[in-house]
């Protein structure tokens, strides 16, 4: 087994993805923290599906690098959501679901409609369940990747105080003259940046998977923000780094692989928690 | 010139006033009491001060420079989701937040005035504890250490004694008083009005009938007689 994964790192395209597989989870799982306590869980699913419905877009055109448009669409997407979030006759979660259904079927649709690949449903399922693309990454990808991660983490670490003050209590943040809305807005932005680069790694339909499973898995064991914030870091790295080395040890397809190997730490760390607070109460 | 103003102010949600015609100043020094009955408005007639809510007409004018950042807030309920994971550390520090600008960390003094509004509150021992897993009265002063840290100049509190026991309650008044004569305006609301009229210098009733001026006015006042009339039966119980 050690020798087989020994003899697979040889190959650059394998350490590309582990190096990949990793930031992208770290950077998903710092915000994924905030985002859950902030009820906004499934804001990686409707931005995703933003991206997608962008994709599809880009595909219609024949633009060759989609990227830029994608980031641009999406970004647009997470500022909408999160003000919708405040001041609304929809509220948060009903925005987010009409949002991400809505971008789903559209891109779909144009997809259907404009497509001119043969293989129309393997390239939908590959948009959404992650497609191999993370084992076929360029050096150039791998390197956009690994300066925006640590754009990510570089912001999150600077604003980590300002980002706790704003997402425990927002009102008493505005009120005392914390520049609450200007938090809120980066937070969206560097929500959408990441969940653009982790499409390539999970896809859209798992992507609340890296968002949302290292954090509760860390609030299970774990009762201060900034363990917790640790906690789920770790947690994620692992679990991604594991995720990717048995997809390729058992031939298995690496999104949902990683999300499974997330499941699973979610499981250990609540039958932690529960032994935890056994011993405690 | 006053530090805060307010001009035929007019609150209320979707358009839907709730009160009229409101006109006050606060001044430096002032312990400034607002009562009234539940639903009257009193804690919306807050938060438009704090410029969380935009009022329906009227204007607030801040004088003498007040900025922002020498806010302190008490809510009347913090609604902290169930399973926020927050130290009382993290909070009562978070309070010290405004001050530190654009800087990153806090430095050595923000966390120096943390520890000691934190001991100012009898909750040093708390600091490593979970906030949710605190009792009620023990979280009021949770929240009050943070506000106290945010405080420069003026410090609103709404209903700080709601859900404290009566040893604690006295010793929280006994507390705002302390921090009043050190220079700090008090904006407090209240139901307790056996407490408003003793400590407070200045009273602004709202309600079906309004009414502002200093406490030995207020006594006098109908609105004030009758409020009291009301009262007198909770006072007894204490
Ligand atoms: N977010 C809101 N939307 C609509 N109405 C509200 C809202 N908050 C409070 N109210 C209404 O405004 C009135 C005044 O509320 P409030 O200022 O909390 O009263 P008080 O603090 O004096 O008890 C109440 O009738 C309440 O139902
Ligand atoms: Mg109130």
């Amino acid at each position: 087994m050690i020798d087989k994964l020994g003899l697979y790192l040889e190959y650059p395209f394998v350490r590309y993805a582990l190096i990949v597989g990793v930031l992208i989870a770290l950077c998903s799982s710092l915000l994924g923290v905030t985002l859950v306590l902030k009820r906004f869980s499934y804001i990686g699913d409707g931005l995703s599906h933003v991206a997608f419905g962008a994709m599809a877009i880009a595909a219609v055109l024949n633009l060759s690098n989609d990227m830029p448009l994608v980031l641009i669409v999406t970004i647009f997407g997470a500022v909408l959501l999160l003000r919708t979030g405040q001041n609304t006759k929809i509220k948060g979660d009903a925005a987010i679901a009409m949002i991400s259904v809505g971008a789903l079927a559209f891109g779909y649709l144009l997809m259907n409609i404009f497509s001119t690949s043969s293989n129309l449903s393997g390239d939908v399922c590959s948009t959404l369940f992650g497609s191999t693309s993370i084992l076929t990454l360029t050096k150039g990808e791998v390197l956009i990747c690994a300066v925006l991660s640590v754009a990510v983490v570089a912001i999150f670490v600077v604003f980590y105080n300002k980002i706790f003050a704003v997402t425990f209590d927002e009102d008493f943040s505005k009120a005392t003259g914390v520049k609450a809305e200007a938090y809120n807005l980066m937070v969206a932005v560097v929500t959408a940046v990441i969940i653009v680069l982790a499409m390539n790694l999970v896809g859209s339909l798992l992507i609340s998977a890296l968002v949302i499973f290292p954090a509760l898995s860390a609030m299970r064991i774990f009762k201060d923000f900034k363990k917790v914030t640790v906690c789920s870091a770790i947690l994620s790295v692992v679990c991604a780094f594991f995720g990717i080395v048995i997809s390729i040890l058992a031939g298995t397809p690496v999104g949902s692989t990683i999300v499974v190997t997330d499941v699973v730490a979610f499981g250990l760390c609540s039958l932690a928690g529960f032994v935890k607070g056994g011993l405690s109460a | 010139m006053a530090l805060i103003t307010v001009r035929d102010l007019s609150l209320g949600y979707e358009g839907r006033a709730i009160t009229e015609k409101l006109n006050f100043t606060v001044n430096a020094g002032d312990y400034f009491c607002v009562v009234g009955e539940n639903g009257s408005g009193k804690s919306t007639l807050m938060k438009t001060l704090l410029g969380l809510r935009e009022p329906l007409a009227g204007e607030i004018i801040f004088g003498d420079g007040l900025k922002k950042n020498e806010i302190g807030y008490l809510p009347q309920q913090t609604v902290v989701q169930k399973d926020f994971p927050a130290s009382v550390w993290e909070i009562v520090l978070s309070g010290c937040q405004a001050r530190a600008g654009l800087r990153p960390f806090y430095n050595k003094e923000e966390k120096a005035l943390a520890r000691e509004n934190m001991e100012r509150m009898g909750i040093t021992d708390l600091e490593k504890r979970c906030y949710r897993e605190l009792s009620g009265g023990q979280q009021q002063r949770v929240l009050l250490a943070r506000a106290l840290c945010s405080a420069r100049k003026i410090l609103l509190l709404d209903e700080p004694v709601s859900g404290l026991d009566p040893k604690v309650t006295a010793e929280m008044y006994s507390l705002i008083r302390q921090i009043n004569k050190e220079g700090i305006i008090l904006i407090m609301i209240s139901h307790d009005l056996s407490a408003a009229v003793r400590y407070a210098d200045h009273i602004l009733h709202i309600g079906t009938t309004l009414f502002f001026g200093t406490k030995e006015d207020y006594l006098k006042s109908e609105e004030g007689k009758i409020f009291l009339l009301q009262q007198g039966g909770i006072e007894n119980d204490r």
